[in-house]
């Protein structure tokens, strides 16, 4: 598909070749739980801050592997750290340190 | 016979004490002096610098402290008791008590009384130019006792040294023998000393005996009582008349100046700077910064004693000694930032060593202030909150039902009547589930229960699901965006005109009881609250045949000091039996959300630690009443293998309405 640059909406094209795989081992370091993710999506269904505001963090660990880290942090900016969705996690996933992690390990510092 | 007054006046005349050194020096005092005034130029400086780090406002409220009448008796108060008395170790490890005032109260005796001694006999020498730094310290050297003159005064003061002399002896055997088997003493786990540390220990551990040593040969000039003098006798029987006591006095003062020049740099700095951390916590400073001001009078008055080991839950585990507040407080003083962070992302922030310390020494605040500075910068978005708390939330008459989220609980539509939002012919009550509560909807069912049997017409705050509380963005260090969540849900309650606030999630009680400031609004917990119905008899209750154990969720018991409402309620219910670690010992459940990494194979460690306490007097029911508590106790039962055990986890709520 031909990119002219602009559009009336950002782009949702995955382009798996700007994966950063150094930045994705960065963050596994920290939070290993990143790989475990099986995207159920029980942590969107009961978050807090997901009523108000589209918050997702099954999206977001979707949007670190398909190369869009910015959708990501945009994602989790809204997140208020309830904790809600390390209680109903299948995998046992440390919600709160891997929404920190994300943001810490992507942001532009 | 010589009449009595003549027997007086030759004494006035010739003194009970003669300086046997006129000149007042010799050279072997020149370790300690050094030793000493390097200690105390550090100290000096130190104070000074730490004063300085503090936000001046701080600094102000701190001055202020120490002349409002009030703060002045607790300051008194802690100071007598937890720096001299020991109060705090005396209280739950008796053997550790005695062993640590030993040393520490009975060194003070002997330092207070050698002053006094010197005072009473030789005034002159209190004078620094004189040698007033060291000459009190070797009083024993310097005099000669004028022999056929001595008084019931002197020799009363020859009795104190030598009692408190053994007092502290004692405290060394015992603490020499704590060294190789802790547990006799009370403690399973013990620090593992640093360098500094060691030299410090090795050097406390030799002062007493070499000033024994030294006393007593110097026993024959400048007297003594029960110990030195006999040991004195000793000597001579061994020795005969040739007692060299000059070598004991070098080594008496080598090993003093060794003490004080590796105080600085050991634990052994608690002793001085605990006095300026009891200041400071009296006057209610909180840290801002994990390593400066506040927080530096808390990591050098950290003794690393060691009690936080055998307190923190995580330890069931050996491999998560290296996690405890001991080694985050040396991390920090040692500014080893990588480690730092590690350590104060894995606590549980259950509070338990703060509450067992004996300095008082607040851990887990320094490890939020030392998130703080990782998390604290990164961005957030909170717009959202805004419109979420006018449309979502009660504010006042505008509030839209959801028939849905009540059918969702089990709450018919009467569970809000239209009358409270309306006129408020009562006091209005406001209860606030919170997140958690929200995942265990149980909870709101069994409150909801209870108000309508007590006839309290309350407003569900958060039917539909409010925002949250802001206490787990604190705990991960995320002050300033707490501080716009807190600022939401603030505006909301503010709004709803209600004055009394319910909470059923302890971690929402916390933080609205410390943060919010809310004016004219009381906060309780449900069960507070439900405590209170009883006792005013607006909800019957009937005490039944079941027997029950309490846990107390750490945020409620140590964090909010909520320990007796809901065990006398629980009282009215049923037999209340005895949990092995209760109070502010009682062991977290392992849900916390106060850890960022600690993951759920440790957790579960945890939560079996924390069953195992419960269930030591065979409880049919264990009681919590915190959501998460609840949860976590309800999976941790069902996985535990390998054991018959028959017991239900139910919310405090359930227990009063079932």
């Amino acid at each position: 598909m031909v990119d002219f640059g602009f559009g009336l909406v950002p782009s949702s094209r995955i382009n798996l070749d700007l994966f950063d795989k150094d930045k994705y081992e960065e963050l596994a370091a920290v939070e290993p739980d990143v790989r475990i993710c099986m995207a159920c999506g029980s942590c969107t269904a009961v978050c807090t801050a997901g009523k108000f505001s589209t918050t997702s963090l099954r999206e977001a660990i979707e949007d670190i592997k398909n190369a869009q880290p910015t959708k990501a942090l945009e994602l989790l900016k809204a997140c208020q750290l309830c904790g809600k969705c390390s209680m109903v996690c299948p995998r046992g996933i440390n919600t709160r340190h891997l929404i920190l992690s994300i943001i810490n390990t992507y942001s532009i510092k | 016979m010589t009449p009595l007054f003549h027997l007086l006046a030759a004494q006035a005349a010739d003194p009970e004490v003669i300086d046997r050194i006129p000149s007042g020096y010799s050279h072997f005092v020149i370790p300690f002096t050094i030793g000493i005034t390097f200690m105390l130029c550090w100290i000096g400086v130190g104070c000074i610098r730490l004063l300085y780090a503090i936000p001046q406002a701080d600094r102000l409220k701190f001055w202020k402290s120490l002349f409002l009448p009030k703060t002045i008796v607790k300051n008194l108060k802690d100071l007598f008791g937890d720096c001299l008395l020991h109060v705090k170790i005396w209280q739950r490890k008796p053997l550790l008590g005695y062993m640590h005032s030993a040393i520490a109260f009975g060194w003070f005796m002997l330092i207070v009384l050698g002053h006094i001694e010197v005072a009473l006999f030789v005034p002159a020498r209190l004078n620094v130019t004189r040698g007033g730094l060291f000459y009190p310290i070797f009083y024993r050297y310097f005099v000669w006792m004028n022999p056929g003159h001595t008084t019931l005064r002197g020799s009363f003061f020859f009795f104190l040294m030598d009692f408190f002399l053994l007092y502290v002896l004692s405290g060394i055997a015992l603490a020499v023998f704590k060294r190789f088997r802790s547990i006799v003493l009370g403690m399973r786990h013990t620090t593992k000393p640093s360098f500094a540390d060691r030299v410090a220990l090795y050097s406390l551990w030799m002062i007493f005996p070499l000033r024994l040593l030294a006393e007593s040969f110097t026993a024959d000039l400048s007297g003594g009582s029960f110990l030195t003098v006999g040991v004195n006798h000793f000597w001579h029987f061994l020795f005969g008349d040739k007692l060299w006591f000059t070598p004991c006095w070098w080594a008496y003062s080598i090993c003093l100046g060794l003490f004080f020049a590796a105080m600085p740099f050991s634990r052994y700095m608690h002793i001085l700077t605990e006095v300026l951390w009891i200041l400071l916590r009296n006057a209610g400073i909180q840290p801002h910064h994990p390593r400066k001001g506040v927080a530096e009078a808390e990591i050098y008055a950290c003794s690393s004693c060691g009690l936080c080991l055998d307190a923190c839950p995580m330890n069931v585990q050996k491999k998560n000694l290296k996690y405890s507040s001991v080694y985050f407080i040396r991390f920090l003083r040692r500014h080893n930032e990588k480690k730092i962070n590690a350590i104060a992302d894995k606590c549980l922030m259950c509070d338990k060593c703060h509450a067992l310390c004996p300095v008082g020494v607040d851990a887990p605040a320094l490890r939020r202030a030392q998130r703080a500075t990782v998390n604290n910068a990164l961005p957030y978005d909170y717009s959202y909150l805004a419109s979420a708390v006018s449309s979502g939330q009660p504010s006042g008459h505008g509030r839209v039902h959801s028939r849905f989220a009540a059918a969702e609980y089990g709450l018919g539509p009467a569970a809000v009547p239209e009358t409270a939002l309306t006129e408020s012919k009562s006091p209005r009550v406001l209860y606030f589930a919170g997140c958690m509560t929200h995942l265990t909807p149980r909870i709101i069912k069994s409150v909801d229960k209870v108000f309508k049997a007590a006839g309290v017409d309350y407003v569900f705050a958060d039917r539909e699901g409010g925002i949250c509380c802001g206490r787990p963005l604190m705990l991960a260090g995320r002050t300033e965006a707490a501080a716009v969540v807190i600022e939401a849900n603030k505006k909301m309650i503010e709004e709803s005109g209600c004055d009394t606030l319910v909470l059923s999630c302890p971690i929402c009680f916390k933080v609205f009881k410390e943060e919010y400031h809310l004016a004219g609004i009381k906060v309780v917990h449900y069960t507070q609250f439900i405590n209170d119905l009883i006792i005013s008899g607006r909800l019957p209750v009937q005490k039944k045949e079941q027997k029950l154990v309490y846990h107390d969720p750490c945020e409620l018991g140590r964090g909010c000091g909520v320990y007796f409402e809901p065990r006398a309620a629980l009282n009215q219910l049923g037999t209340l039996v005895k949990a092995s670690k209760e109070y502010d010992e009682s062991i977290c459940c392992g849900g916390s959300l106060g850890s960022l990494t600690l993951d759920s194979r440790d957790r579960s460690k945890i939560s079996e630690a924390s069953l195992d306490s419960l269930l030591a007097n065979d409880p049919e029911t264990i009681v919590t009443a915190c959501p998460l508590c609840l949860k976590t106790f309800s999976e941790a039962v069902s996985n535990v293998r390998g054991r018959d055990i028959n017991v239900s986890v139910k919310d405090f709520a359930e227990v009063v309405c079932p």
